[in-house]
């Protein structure tokens, strides 16, 4: 430009309002170089999903028109997140996912604007909106039912034998694939006859007070209702470390709710988890998940999607359990001193552990225990994605993309398996029959067996 | 609480997981030395052609024949000048060892010339095997083959532009349609993928596994051919494979082109690094950006990474910065100033902001040149000349003084001082 020699200085202006939570900083990051597209699991086995970078800025861009409507392909989108990590520009995709498809599932609701329709006298229009509305309703109510697997799980833990016959009762799953598009194709997984919190009650909470090493426990749905031996590895490993265990009051951590479009379920949930966290976090404590995508929720999905009070404060404290005792205690020498019972294992990282920076830690760690082999299995999804793979329609495109850590597992010397998250868990024991370990389990056993053991001799 | 008690420990702390951040490691690791490689995202190899450039024009804009004899022609502040013809051999010789057979160019110090997707002739000197048969040097007439609606790769023009760029052999390009029906948003991820697989797809004649259903589809343009050029989508796992029966069906050689972003043979160079990154033991932490440092005077004690506030530390005895240039984010600008965004280092540059640019977009453009000012041991300077710190060290595009986008030589300077400053990082950590 040869004109700015007369004109040296010029100051900024600001063209566009903008808020913490608008997207179009981040859609304007994209300089659509396709690295996202070449990530996603679900793109690379379903055609007819147009992958993360459509889903993302290009249809933010698009849907700023007022006639154009959130592609029904957002619900595609299995909210692995992989993108995310993918991304040289730091575009906020999985918030633009989210975004867009709560937006979608909003506009499904179909009755109040066919009523207004049918109010103003467009007899026509009010019937398309109710047809059209009807034709989605079956997959609206699956979606709902999966996204709430927090209040399937208090009431099927109310009578967990019941549940665990009824749930896996062949003509229930007949019914349930042929009326509501849950696939018959995998077991549900069985409720404990106690739950975590039961337990927790039962043996009168803390076994031990310290104002000084405080964490709050966030169990989430699946270790409370489903795996407590979890949450049970967690307070022993803690306890064994000094640590006073909170275990407050909490709901879902909106993970199932978001890759579903429920945004209004996610928020209400945020609000119990947000409050009770922020006031543990008040007391002094940090708050620790065992579920990666429970923590990932926590620390990156609340404050991109809510604005509520204590809700940075709970992302900024917020760590996944393995992570936090490495960086509060010095767990190497800890295990450096100990040996597992020659025990082999085939470890595949979740994918919202890899955007958490976690996916190497439990093979790190474990590698130096006498004993235990840890082989990582590789970068690929295990394609089940929490609800994902649940959905009749997903599920071939599911075991698709599971075919590779299937594969990965089978090669690997270990015969079992072990994962940070549940349903990850699940399909690793779905495609390969292994059973699965969560990594606390391991280090409850090497730690506490190693602390008895030497407290006894 | 937030107060960390315990770092995560290494000899050696490397900060960036692109070409030059893993080459450091890898360095770094063959001294004895413990190391961890921070990176903030997946490796910037997806965005690279996997042609490795060790020069392809000197400064006075003439194109290199010979890389090595040409370094005469380097102003002396050039890297290469800096650290010597020995430290690019090296760098070549651990990228030689991390990709073994997958790669040629390694028998000849002599720059080959590799036709590129935007039909221009570059001079590299390391290139996939995948590609090997369509060196520009081979007078041997060539078919390129492109795809409808993948807009990326033209054949007819790619033809058309290499002839008037002077490559001897005779061209042509057609452009046909894929076999498999895949939507143009992410077709070219589920083509590399149903190749890799040998998917079966639908065609005239029946059902028949992918590689045969493209290479009847070429087949009939063949002619006189003796060489197939397709854009570099031929597979990641089992891309060998797909080449060869390609060519056993065609009978003749098939070769791909290096393609832009998100580069298939960038992917599969990246998996080759990170398997030799296991083999070595190197520690690999990705996933959060380093923010923020600790000093104790002229030491760099331990750098933190950030999650949406969270951080955790990281505690090494020496630190590689390879966090890339403008563009990998290592250097941040705004309106007012050039800044190195981990460590704050002095980055030359002139003050009035119209100085950053040069009038013409295709002429010498001062903002390709900035980065930090480094010694021979790599060490980034202050602007008195002296080591910012005593225990860090640069390489890669973080390096300033050099315009590698315009000379060719960006691959080469990564592993060049990659493995520099690995090395010395390793052998001060013990």
């Amino acid at each position: 430009m040869s004109d700015t020699e007369d004109t040296p200085s010029f100051d900024p202006v600001t063209v566009f309002e903008s808020t913490e939570q608008d997207l179009r900083s981040g859609s304007d990051d994209c300089y659509k170089c396709s690295t996202c597209d070449s990530v996603c699991p679900v793109a690379s086995v379903d055609s007819s999903f147009p992958g993360p970078k459509f889903q993302g800025p290009e249809q933010w861009r698009l849907t700023r028109k007022e006639d154009t409507e959130i592609d029904d392909s957002i619900m595609g989108c299995s909210n692995c997140m992989r993108c995310d990590g993918a991304c040289p520009s730091s575009v906020p995709l999985s918030q633009m996912h989210n975004t867009a498809r709560g937006a979608y599932v909003e506009n499904q609701r179909f009755v109040r604007s066919a009523l207004a329709a049918l109010r103003s006298g467009e007899l026509r229009r009010g019937a398309s909106i109710v047809r059209d509305g009807v034709s989605d309703l079956r997959e609206r109510i699956r979606n709902r039912l999966l996204a709430n697997y927090y209040t399937a799980g208090r009431f099927a833990s109310k009578l967990p034998r019941v549940a665990n016959a009824f749930t896996n009762f062949g003509p229930t799953r007949w019914l349930l694939e042929r009326v509501l598009g849950i696939t018959s194709e995998r077991s549900f997984p069985s409720f404990a006859t106690q739950t975590f919190r039961e337990w927790w009650t039962e043996r009168g909470g803390a076994q031990l007070e310290n104002p000084d090493k405080r964490v709050a426990y966030f169990h989430g749905c699946y270790a409370n209702y489903n795996t407590p031996a979890v949450g049970k590895a967690m307070v022993r490993v803690f306890e064994s470390f000094g640590y006073e265990v909170l275990v407050p009051q909490q709901r879902c951590s909106g993970t199932p709710m978001f890759a579903n479009g429920r945004l209004d379920d996610a928020k209400r949930h945020a609000e119990t988890n947000v409050e009770s966290l922020a006031e543990a976090i008040a007391d002094g404590a940090d708050v620790i998940a065992s579920c990666t995508s429970c923590s990932m929720a926590l620390r990156q999905e609340y404050p991109e999607l809510f604005d509520l009070d204590g809700i940075d404060s709970v992302g900024e404290n917020t760590y996944e359990a393995l992570e936090y005792l490495r960086l509060n205690e010095d767990l190497e020498a800890a295990l450096a001193e100990t040996a597992g019972d020659a025990e082999e294992f085939a470890y595949h990282a979740p994918c919202h552990a890899r955007n958490q920076g976690l996916d190497r830690q439990a093979v790190e760690l474990f590698s130096d225990v006498d004993g235990v082999t840890i082989e990582d299995v590789g970068d690929s999804c295990s394609g089940i994605s929490g609800t994902y793979g649940w959905k009749a329609e997903k599920y071939d495109y599911s075991m698709a993309i599971g075919d590779t850590m299937f594969a990965e597992m089978e090669a690997a010397a270990g015969e079992q398996g072990m994962t940070e998250c549940p349903t990850c868990a699940m399909q690793m024991s779905h495609g390969t029959g292994y059973s699965i370990t969560h990594p606390l389990e391991l280090l409850a056993d090497i730690l506490i067996e190693e602390q008895s053991a030497s407290s006894n001799g | 609480m937030g107060v960390m008690s315990v770092a995560i420990e290494s000899d050696v702390c490397v900060i960036g997981g692109g070409l030059a951040g893993m080459t450091s490691a890898l360095a770094a690791a063959e001294t004895g030395a413990s190391v961890r490689l921070l990176s903030h995202k997946k490796s910037t190899l997806r965005q690279a052609s996997g042609l490795i450039d060790v020069l392809g024009y000197t400064p006075a804009g003439e194109i290199v024949a010979e890389p090595f004899e040409a370094m005469g022609s380097l102003p002396n502040h050039h890297l290469y000048q800096r650290v010597g013809s020995q430290a690019i051999h090296d760098g070549l010789a651990l990228f030689d060892r991390v990709v073994g057979e997958s790669y040629a160019g390694g028998h000849t110090s002599a720059n080959a010339l590799v036709p590129t997707y935007v039909g221009r002739i570059k001079p590299t000197a390391r290139y996939p095997a995948m590609t090997a048969a369509g060196l520009a040097s081979d007078r041997s007439p060539v078919l390129f083959v492109g795809f409808e609606r993948l807009s990326a790769f033209d054949a007819p023009y790619v033809s058309a532009s290499l002839s008037s760029d002077g490559m001897p052999a005779p061209t042509r390009g057609v452009t046909i349609s894929a076999p498999g029906s895949h939507r143009p948003d992410t077709r070219l991820h589920r083509l590399v993928h149903a190749l890799d697989a040998n998917e079966s797809v639908s065609t005239s004649t029946g059902e028949q596994p992918i590689r045969i259903a493209l290479a009847r589809r070429i087949e009939s343009h063949l002619e006189s051919a003796q060489r197939v050029g397709l854009p570099a989508l031929l597979g990641l796992e089992n891309a060998p494979n797909v080449r060869r029966d390609l060519e056993q069906f065609l009978g003749v050689d098939v070769f791909e082109v290096p393609m832009g972003p998100p580069s298939i043979p960038g992917q599969r160079l990246e998996h080759q690094f990170l398997d030799a990154l296991d083999r070595a033991g190197v520690h690999r932490a990705t996933g959060n950006p380093v923010v923020a440092f600790d000093a104790d005077g002229d030491r760099i004690r331990r750098v933190f990474t950030d999650r949406n506030g969270s951080s955790v530390p990281y505690e090494a005895t020496q630190f590689v910065l390879a966090t890339g240039g403008l563009v990998g984010k290592g250097l941040d600008s705004d309106r007012t100033a050039l800044t190195e965004s981990v460590f704050d280092c002095h980055v030359p540059h002139p003050e009035d902001r119209t100085e950053w640019y040069g009038d013409n977009p295709h002429t010498d453009q001062p903002f390709a040149r900035f980065g930090v000012s480094v010694d021979a041991d790599l060490k980034p300077h202050d602007d008195s000349g002296s080591p910012e710190y005593d225990n860090l060290r640069a390489a890669g595009a973080i390096l300033g003084g050099t315009d590698v986008t315009m000379e060719l030589s960006a691959s080469g300077n990564s592993l060049t001082s990659g493995v520099r400053a690995g090395r010395l990082a390793g052998e001060r950590s013990n």
